[in-house]
């Protein structure tokens, strides 16, 4: 501890208090090995800062003597690494957690192993840092290590960077040797996203320079020392205040009076008041109170743990996430994550795995491993469909139920998970999630077109957001209901009908009327076999694109060709496609000629009218067939209704 | 005006109650370890936190050695009446047959018998999936390695070798039936985090933590508090009164005094501050050889 701390602790204790009461908390890891002289580096904070016991030291100066790699009888080292594999061989096995606090900060350092073998304790260490310490000894410059440990470090997402330049003594204290490193970092490190802010530090870890005290052997360095920096810098947390995310992690039910949903809030600020929405049920409900043992409060953030109240009865569980209504994370069973395998046991392309996520654990397939990247080089490779300890690709996910996630990048707390192994319960992986997906899968059918396009150099772009996310994101699927049979047969009635009831229901849809788009997208088109071909090509379109958003479609046109309803089909997706077949008598809708046309076509002054002097062609085996006659429109929604119910219910 | 700022014990404070909920959604059948200590009186007021309207969602358990000070013994039983949690009380009923005492047996044997294997008796007893401890990562070496959930096998082994990764606050609660997890709450906190949440937060505590009169004998550089008649003097030896307190608590013959006129909070804070030695120097066991607490906690010690 400092010595101006000293004097406050004896002359006001509880003056003292008050102003460690007020401290911030730094977390930071320091990677490098022993031979750069890490624990070397950690040892000397804690020493110099007085934070080490004299019963301490005094066990330290006794294994110096018996494992000691300084030959003197002070090493450093011996007082971080805590396991007695690790005394024995001289190296760091795992990571240790070590706690000092200045009379600016408190500290969480994470000292993390180096060698490659231990690549997963160096991401276990990373994962709740805000600031990386990365040390290179000035006698060998950036090394292949030192390439390791950045990319890992900017793999988990660390803003800050500390470039502890060590062994400056070995070098002359030589201010080129410095600079030579510092340009060598800079370039290699310059595809590194994650990183916003590196510093570079000259320094004796062994000797004290630079660490506690400034160097007196280095004058051209114009910089704080290490410890001077890691109290002053001013770390824009990884913590997201934007996306209120609160991940249900308790239910708690004292009583018949009080239903609370306890849990640590994400990311981002939640009030009494607000309009949330529980997913991935999609009810909502506004925020009635924040309860904690220590009094209500109006609002909480990241990370407070707290207890909400809903206005609603509403049903929650574990798992479960609270978000705003008008700020939704993705929803969605597929996406792809940049994984660190940490298993002896090799991960398999096509393996379950149960994925730990916020508080939910869902089981998930490793659908595919798309690339490895050699952690030495940054460079991609073929995984070959197996990952061995230590690797680290890019994987798509398929889980068995959709998940409420944002990217890493974006949110730490929601883009991230573990992998779980079901038989032998290890944890076998962390990964962070990307949104993009690798490939252009299963948002739309296979084309017939495509082929055709490629002719014309046009590629289908893939998109980052697929039908399925959406579906997901409205809570149904997305069906083409496609009402076709004569004019007067009741598709434009049933059609409406319809759209009202699933609307009522809580379904978005929309109705594609034949006349409708006759007046608009449709203008330019007559009656001809062919218009009326492009007519129905041009409405498959647009039914396409709004199931791809999401969006249910009822359409009412005569299509009287099965040749054109089978392009239809074929546009939309056989998957989406739903045929119906208002099969009213043409004596019915002759009786009924609601526009009079029927009358115009008898009569000469309309030619090419469908069943007067146009035929139509009868679906052979339709979704549903209905025949309106005699019946009132209710009822018919009513079956139109039933049938499609669990169709268009969302998956399971 | 909104700040969106917790100071750091106010961040501890909300990991570890994340800790605790996580337990109680997770295991089956967890227990907290409660060994009357100011560790375990912070870990109890954090667990009231966590599920605050309601009542603790599981029991404590107190592993009774027999030589516990008696002062401990009261205290544990008034807070038990008076915050009206579920208490478990185990002694090893073959170290009562064979009568174990640290003073014919030795620290080792006493703690191997009545403290590990005690503990393990009652884990299997209750058929516990997770028990909580109080444990800090700065009091001892080993315990800076150790996870937050830190898996023990059917024997209630801990391999530091083989330790499951653990990352951001996605804590791995997957067991096989008989394996189980010593969960630590307070693995980030250090002495002075839980001295300073104390006092904020009035967190009542054991008297022998504050300086008293009490009678005590010195014995290889520890002054041993003659708490009952069963401690036998060695000839010559008569115990005086001296002002001491306790900076650990544990069982009486194996915890050291030191001498102080710390009688508040503050005072203790200051005297803790200002020591040169650590926290566990007064713990006679954790002095058995050199990796001493590592290979206790291979065997299924805490």
């Amino acid at each position: 501890m400092d010595i101006p701390d000293k004097e406050l602790i004896e002359r006001d204790v509880n003056a003292y208090l008050e102003q460690h009461w007020r401290k911030d908390l730094l977390r930071f890891l320091t990677c490098g090995s022993v031979d750069d002289g890490k624990s070397t580096l950690i040892g000397r904070l804690l020493y110099d800062s007085k934070l080490i016991y004299e019963d301490q030291l005094a066990a330290v100066r006794r294994d110096s003597r018996l494992h000691g790699t300084t030959g003197t009888d002070f090493d450093p080292a011996l007082l971080t690494d805590g396991l007695k594999a690790e005394r024995e061989q001289g190296i760091t096995i795992d990571v240790a957690y070590r706690y000092f606090s200045t009379s600016r900060r408190k500290f969480i350092i994470a000292d993390t192993p180096g060698h490659e073998q231990y690549t997963r304790n160096m991401a276990t260490g990373a994962s709740n840092c805000d600031l990386a310490v990365i040390l290179i000894d000035a006698r060998h410059g950036v090394t292949t290590q030192t390439r390791r440990h950045s990319f890992i470090v900017s793999l988990l997402g660390i803003a800050h960077i500390v470039v502890a330049i060590n062994k400056m003594d070995l070098v002359g204290w030589s201010q080129d040797v410095y600079e030579a490193i510092r340009r060598e970092y800079n370039e290699m490190s310059a595809r590194l996203e994650s990183f916003k802010d590196v510093h570079f530090i000259p320094m004796s870890a062994l000797l004290g320079d630079n660490v506690v005290e400034r160097s007196a052997q280095m004058p051209w360095y114009q910089g704080p020392p290490l410890l001077r920096h890691l109290e002053q810098v001013n770390i824009a947390s990884s913590r997201n205040l934007i996306d209120m995310r609160f991940p249900v992690q308790y239910v708690q039910r004292p009583n018949l009076d009080f239903r609370g949903f306890a849990g640590t809030v994400a990311s981002g600020v939640v009030r009494v008041g607000d309009r949330v929405m529980v997913l991935p049920s999609r009810q909502t409900s506004r925020v009635k109170s924040i309860v904690t043992m220590d009094g209500e409060l109006d609002y909480a953030f990241a990370p407070q743990a707290v207890t909400l109240t809903l206005e609603d009865e509403i049903d929650a569980s574990r798992g479960d996430m609270l978000v705003p209504v008008n700020n939704l994370p993705f929803i969605s069973a597929e996406f792809d994550a940049m994984l660190v395998w940490m298993s002896e046991a090799p991960a398999r392309e096509g393996a379950d795995y149960l994925v730990k996520h916020t508080t939910s654990m869902t089981p998930g397939t490793l659908a595919r491993i798309l690339y490895e990247v050699d952690v030495n080089t940054m460079r991609k490779r073929e995984a070959n469909g197996r990952l061995e300890l230590n690797a680290i690709a890019r994987v798509h996910l398929s889980m068995h139920r959709p998940l409420a996630y944002d990217v890493y990048v974006r949110n730490h707390a929601t883009g991230s998970f573990i992998l779980v192994d079901r038989l032998t319960n290890a944890t076998v992986a962390c990964g962070m999630i990307i949104a993009r997906l690798s490939a252009p899968e299963q948002a739309t059918p296979a084309l017939q077109t495509d082929a055709a396009a490629a002719a014309r150099n046009l590629t289908r772009e893939a998109t980052l957001v697929f039908r399925r996310d959406r579906e997901a994101l409205l809570g149904q699927r997305a069906r083409t209901v496609w009402l076709t049979g004569l004019s007067g047969s009741g598709k434009s009635t049933l059609a409406k009908g319809l759209e009202l009831r699933l609307t009522q229901a809580g379904r978005l849809c929309i109705l594609l009327d034949g006349d409708n788009v006759r007046h608009g997208l449709n203008r330019d088109l007559g009656f001809s076999a062919d218009d009326r071909r492009e007519n129905i090509r041009r409405v498959a379109e647009v039914a396409r694109l709004l199931n791809d958003a999401g969006v249910i479609v009822i359409t009412a046109f005569i299509s009287p060709y099965a040749a054109d309803r089978e392009m239809a089909r074929g546009i939309i997706g056989d998957e989406a496609f739903r045929e119906v077949h208002v099969a009213t008598p043409l004596a019915v809708c002759e009786r009924r000629d609601v526009k009079g046309l029927y009358a115009k076509a008898r009569g000469g002054a309309l030619t090419g009218f469908t069943g007067v002097d146009a035929p139509y062609e009868e679906p052979q085996s339709p979704y549903l067939r209905l025949d309106t006659d005699g019946r009132e429109v209710d009822t018919c929604v009513s079956e139109l209704y039933s049938r499609l119910l669990d169709d268009l219910a969302p998956e399971r | 005006m909104e700040t969106y700022r917790l100071n750091h014990l106010q961040q501890l404070e909300a990991e570890s109650i994340h800790i605790i909920r996580e337990v109680a959604a997770e295991f089956r059948n967890p227990v907290m370890l409660y060994s009357i200590g100011k560790d375990s009186s912070v870990m109890l007021r954090l667990a009231q936190k966590a599920f605050y309207p309601g009542r603790l969602p599981f029991p404590l358990l107190h592993v009774d050695t027999r030589w516990k000070f008696r002062e401990m013994i009261a205290f544990r039983d008034r807070m038990a009446r008076e915050l009206g949690f579920e208490l478990l009380v185990w002694t090893n009923p073959d170290g009562i047959a064979q009568d174990i005492s640290p003073i014919t047996h030795g620290s080792e044997k006493h703690t191997q018998i009545m403290k590990t294997d005690a503990l393990k008796q009652a884990l299997n007893h209750y058929q516990f999936d997770a028990a909580f401890g109080g444990a800090r990562r700065d009091e001892e070496k080993s315990r800076a390695k150790e996870r937050i959930y830190s898996f023990r096998n059917r024997f209630h082994q801990w391999d530091p070798k083989n330790q499951r990764p653990e990352l951001w606050n996605l804590y791995n609660a997957k067991v096989s039936p008989g394996e189980s997890i010593r969960v630590f709450p307070l693995s980030n906190w250090t002495e002075l985090d839980i001295w300073l949440y104390i006092r904020r937060e009035n967190i009542p505590i054991v008297p022998l933590y504050f300086a008293a009169e009490r009678p005590v004998v010195e014995r290889s550089g520890n002054l041993i508090m003659v708490d009952d008649d069963r401690l036998p003097l060695l000839p010559g030896e008569r115990p005086q009164m001296r002002r001491v307190r306790f900076r650990t608590l544990g069982c009486y013959p194996l915890t050291g005094a030191v001498e102080s006129d710390a009688d508040t909070l503050e005072k203790i804070v200051q005297e803790m501050l200002l020591a040169r030695t650590s926290e566990r120097q007064g713990r006679v066991i954790d002095y058995d050889g050199a990796a001493s607490m590592e290979e206790k906690k291979k065997d299924g010690y805490f």
